[in-house]
């Protein structure tokens, strides 16, 4: 039972790390353009256009 | 009309776009409507392509919606245009104000409600399932994992419930109470409840079932959304696509290129042939106009000097110079724009199955949880078992599938139709789409080509059509392009001259009107080379090969059809016999076409209009429910529900089948979501229902009704 405090803090911890890490990647606009995201990997480096 | 696209090349950009551009403190940024664009490759050559221009520091292409945003100092914004048109793309401005100040803050508000929801049912389960699969846990132990449970769900709840909460207010102050009043309810009290139950050391909290509940409805919420925003982008993408550019003539005759909203009355204005006439003006030159946009006649005709040209016409003649005697907004027949407005209101009028069946079920919920309450009370149970046990039922009767019951299926119906190429505006188009009992059709462009088509090509001597076809192909006459079409692809002849409302010649060959030519009968085109005989030809409009069969398959399914033009009333008679159509009126003003939709509407018909051209605007928006074909004008696809993305009619017949099995399986849907909770509220009301109960018939119905949605999806 001596652990139990530990895992279940983890638990709580990580998940509101998980959820600050979502709501950053909402504001940062990574959900904008899901069908440009997945054809922009098939652009070569060099012909890229400066991000 | 497909005459729009076959326009010559517009002025490519005007020559003051500060309006479109927006200026911060350290960059100016521009957006632009890009179409055309659909892989990698396009994204890297534009992108790479605008960068590279002066005074550009960043470009970014959004391949979902379209936009392209550029940013950087004191570079030209029609040079932006104009290396997108050099690269193979359609390029609009986007207004500034219309777009970058719009964000959708609200899909982003969801989105976070969404996630904050999502978490927190993940650790109020994990919480509170330890409690209920150990039954000798000791009751110290129980409680701490009660209070844990609590500090995760009551934040989580009252961040991630707020949508539905200010939405049950707002209703509150219209003393209406919609579906969210009976949510907000159950969530806070759920919470309530728990935060009492666990200070009195009680067995049974509601944390997890109030945290779920927020969670599967946000689902619902921003299914719906999603629909909204869809459509909202496809409306402001028309409406850069209207910011029309004008030539205007200067006081010295100097040629400048303004957006059409700039031009007052009294400017002059100079159409090319091809394009169209920007604004209600007097001419100050001869040309022939191609009206059938505007009043639905497919001959074009020709004006003169003096005479009066109504904006939407096209110039199909020589180019020529415009006194506008309007300016854009005002172009539009004044009470055209009126019935538009009119008929968006009366369509607002309308109320979705959603909100109907909540009318039904809000109340039902009230009285209900009030008897149980009343019935502990007068079989002499404690205060605190009556209401415990009401506000019980409160929660799992709460709508929870009724949330998800309508966005699931109409977000999975409106999927599979714009992959048939029909685009849906809004969620309740297909709920009034499937209530349609009578289909009115356009004739001009809808139900037939909407261009001239020859017809006595058999009749003609041969090679005389090769011969005429040759220098008609140096045209952009109507005429011309019909018998050029006609003859299929060939040579063109050099050295042809066009003489403005007469016809065309090179050396002794002439192709022109009777009278030009000097031959006598009712042809409208004829060729004549020298002295030879002159050779009539004859032209008509043609329906579409898929109007017979849509006809058809509107009947089998207990639509009738009934056809409205402006064209005359022999033309009329042979198409309406060629597509089967019994009922139809000829020489039909857009007023009329509207005053049509009012009387149908008021004699209770649950009316389908389909139309493309300006005349059919305000029709369209009065109508029941509308479809526009992709080639109807700007202003007909923005007061249309639905625009086909090509000009396949069939689609119109897959849209009523699809919008039918929609509203089936969104009744289907409402009655599991009342048939799984009816199973439960007698032992809600009997005070015997667990918070596991709660939690399984929450997600169960739920998930049942978006598998029934996704039925639709197949076949």
């Amino acid at each position: 039972m001596e652990g139990m405090g530990m895992i279940i803090l983890a638990a709580l911890v990580s998940g509101l790390v998980l959820l600050a890490l979502l709501l950053w990647a909402f504001a940062s606009g990574q959900y904008e353009d899901l069908d440009g995201d997945a054809v922009r990997i098939l652009i070569d480096e060099e012909d890229a256009a400066e991000p | 009309m497909g005459a729009l696209t076959l326009s010559l090349a517009p002025p490519d950009h005007a020559d003051d776009l500060s309006r479109h551009v927006r200026r911060d403190a350290d960059c100016e940024s521009f957006e632009v409507a890009v179409t055309g664009a659909r892989c990698a490759g396009c994204i890297a050559k534009i992108e790479k392509g605008v960068t590279a221009l002066p005074g550009v520091a960043f470009a970014r292409l959004n391949l979902s919606t379209g936009k392209l945003l550029v940013r950087g100092h004191d570079f030209a914004p029609q040079a932006v245009l104009r290396r997108l048109r050099d690269l193979g793309y359609q390029a609009r401005p986007f207004e500034a104000a219309e777009t970058l100040s719009a964000e959708d803050a609200e899909g982003r508000f969801l989105l976070r409600c969404l996630a904050v929801s999502g978490l927190g049912t993940v650790l109020a389960m994990g919480l509170t399932d330890a409690v209920w699969y150990s039954s000798d846990m000791a009751p110290a132990l129980r409680q701490g994992f009660f209070w844990l449970a609590a500090v995760v769900t009551v934040p989580a709840s009252l961040y991630a419930g707020r949508p539905f909460f200010r939405s049950a207010w707002k209703g509150l102050k219209a003393r209406t109470a919609n579906m969210d009043l009976p949510i907000s309810l159950a969530v806070v009290l759920a919470l309530g409840l728990s935060l009492y139950q666990a200070a009195n050391q009680a067995a049974h909290t509601y944390f997890d079932a109030a945290v779920m509940l927020v969670f599967l409805l946000l689902v619902g919420r921003y299914l719906d959304y999603r629909l909204r925003d869809k459509a909202r982008g496809a409306a402001r993408h028309l409406l850069a696509l209207q910011s029309l550019l004008v030539r205007r003539l200067g006081p010295q005759d100097t040629l400048e290129t303004v957006s059409a909203r700039d031009i007052a009355v009294g400017d002059r204005v100079l159409v090319a042939g091809g394009e169209r006439v920007p604004v209600n003006g007097v001419l100050e030159g001869d040309t022939d106009l191609d009206v059938s946009l505007v009043t639905g006649e497919v001959l074009p005709k020709a004006v003169s000097q003096g005479m009066t040209a109504l904006a939407g016409s096209i110039v199909s003649g020589a180019p020529v110079v415009l006194r506008a005697t309007a300016r854009v907004e005002d172009s539009l027949v004044a009470d055209l724009a009126r019935l538009l407005e009119a008929g968006q209101q009366s369509r607002s009028q309308y109320v979705r199955l959603a909100d109907r069946a909540a009318r039904l079920y809000v109340p039902a919920v009230f009285v209900l949880s009030t008897l149980v309450l009343g019935g502990w009370l007068v079989v002499g149970a404690s205060l605190s078992v009556a209401v415990t046990s009401a506000i019980t039922v409160l929660i799992i009767t709460c709508p929870c599938a009724l949330g998800l019951a309508v966005p699931a299926v109409q977000v999975v119906a409106t999927g599979r139709l714009f992959r048939r190429g029909v685009f849906v505006k809004s969620g309740d188009a297909l709920e009034r789409l499937a209530e349609v009992d009578l289909a009115v059709l356009d004739k001009t462009g809808t139900l037939t080509l909407g261009m001239p088509v020859l017809r006595n090509a058999e009749a003609l001597p041969p090679g005389l059509l090769d011969r005429a076809a040759r220098i008609a192909r140096a045209s952009s006459h109507p005429y011309a392009r019909a018998l050029a079409a006609a003859a299929g692809p060939g040579p063109v002849a050099q050295g042809v001259t066009e003489s403005t409302g007469q016809g065309l010649s090179r050396g002794a060959e002439r192709l022109g009107s009777a009278a030009w030519i000097g031959a006598r009968g009712d042809s409208p085109l004829w060729y004549r080379d020298g002295d030879g005989a002159p050779q009539g030809f004859d032209f008509s409009d043609v329906i579409r090969p898929a109007a017979p069969a849509l006809i058809e398959a509107m009947r089998t399914r207990g639509i009738r059809s009934e056809m409205l033009t402006g064209d005359r009333a022999d033309i009329a008679a042979r198409i309406a016999a060629e597509a089967g159509i019994s009922s139809w009126q000829a020489g039909v003003t857009p007023q009329q076409k509207a005053a049509r939709m009012e009387s149908l509407r008021a004699a209770g018909r649950k009316v389908l209009m389909v139309g493309d051209g300006i005349n059919d605007a305000a029709a369209l928006a009065l109508a029941h429910v509308s479809i526009a074909p992709g080639n109807a004008t700007d202003i007909s696809q923005r007061a249309a529900d639905m625009v086909l993305r090509g000009d396949d009619l069939s689609a119109i017949t897959e849209a009523v089948d699809v919008a039918r099995r929609a509203r089936r399986l969104v009744l289907q849907n409402f009655a599991v979501a009342v048939a799984y909770n009816l199973t439960a509220i007698p032992l809600a009301a009997l005070g015997m229902v667990t918070p596991l109960v709660a939690a399984a018939t929450m997600a169960g119905s739920s998930i049942l009704v978006t598998l029934n949605a996704l039925r639709l999806a197949r076949g």
